[in-house]
């Protein structure tokens, strides 16, 4: 039941992301170069409705579909990591003009060359884990 | 909008490129329907890590974990890539993106003059898997994605749009980390690149 319903939250985000051409390079270097509303306007918007629904759920203590309490959980407050690996993954962010989600969009809408950025950033995944220690948090 | 509603009417609004005021609030919605349909949060990069857990044998601590227990997240990246195809096959028409006139001419001083389709095929093409240029984006582009992502905890959607929503400070600092490597590479460094 849970994998049905992320196929589908993710069929609809699949779409948003080329209806929208967030998964555009053009886009990503526009809103780097303060070019266009239109980066800003998503993320903007979507962060108010984010924001207005978790207080929602939290203030009418909505439950899951199962039924359970919805635990919205803190992030680390692991500061020196959050700006460090947040500048570099920017970096790769206005090199490959995409992050995650639309990398993976990418693939679907042809750009099939990105499936190579995906196991580079599964590798960068795996020498972070193996520099952890070493990198301060 | 459509004035009248009809079939035709609808198709061809949907084939468009929908406008920010439309897309951001739906991407919004991605917040509660984790929340509600998952009970987890809304992200992605994740998924990468869980992959890596799954398939490099390894004896790290940080791809110790139950991966298992998260192949949701495996299951909604499946899902973009579905969502995607179904987007450009069969909601799309085939017209460059309207970027501003500023943004087009930057990106013809950069000497990427083909502006049709979502990436610049210049750059973004398999035929172009031998330039050093198409190899440092992508690959080098990629690693930096997954590296970053997992050192600072989460992405776009992790970070800016799940963290924020619940003020995160965390967060917070994370998305001004993420403008100070995306404007030094767009500013300094592509410059230089494409110079």
């Amino acid at each position: 039941m849970k994998n049905i319903l992320a196929l589908l939250l993710g069929t609809l985000f699949g779409i948003i992301l080329v209806k929208a051409e967030v998964l555009s390079w053009f886009r990503i270097q526009e809103m780097f170069a303060f070019q266009s509303v239109h980066m800003y306007g998503i993320i903007g918007s979507a962060v108010v409705v984010g924001a207005i629904s978790v207080l929602i759920i939290r203030s009418l203590g909505i439950r899951s579909i199962e039924g359970n309490v919805i635990e919205v959980k803190d992030k680390a407050p692991n500061y020196k990591s959050a700006y460090l690996g947040g500048t570099v993954f920017g970096l790769g962010w206005a090199m490959t003009g995409a992050c995650p989600g639309p990398l993976y969009a990418l693939i679907g809408s042809g750009t099939t060359i990105m499936v190579l950025a995906v196991v580079a950033g599964i590798i960068g995944v795996y020498v972070y884990a193996a520099l952890r220690d070493r990198l301060p948090h | 909008m459509p004035l009248t509603l009809s079939m035709e009417n609808f198709v061809n609004w949907i084939s468009n490129p929908w406008p920010w005021y439309v897309a951001g609030p739906i991407i919004g919605l991605m917040v509660p329907l984790h929340l509600v349909m998952l009970n987890r949060t809304f992200g992605i990069s994740s998924s990468f890590r869980h992959v890596c857990a799954a398939v490099v044998p390894n004896r790290l601590d940080f791809l110790q974990y139950d991966w298992k227990a998260e192949s949701w997240n495996l299951v909604f990246a499946g899902g973009i890539l579905l969502g995607a195809f179904i987007a450009a096959q069969y909601l799309s028409i085939d017209e460059p993106i309207a970027l501003s006139a500023a943004a087009v001419e930057r990106m013809n001083g950069f000497g990427i003059t083909d502006l049709s389709g979502q990436h610049p095929v210049q750059l973004f093409s398999w035929s172009l898997i031998g330039s050093w240029k198409t190899l440092l984006f992508v690959i080098f582009g990629g690693f930096l994605v997954g590296f970053g992502t997992r050192y600072a905890g989460g992405c776009t959607s992790g970070h800016a749009i799940m963290g924020l929503s619940h003020f995160q400070m965390p967060s917070l600092v994370a998305v001004l980390g993420f403008f100070t490597g995306g404007l030094i590479m767009s500013w300094i460094l592509l410059p230089l690149l494409f110079a």
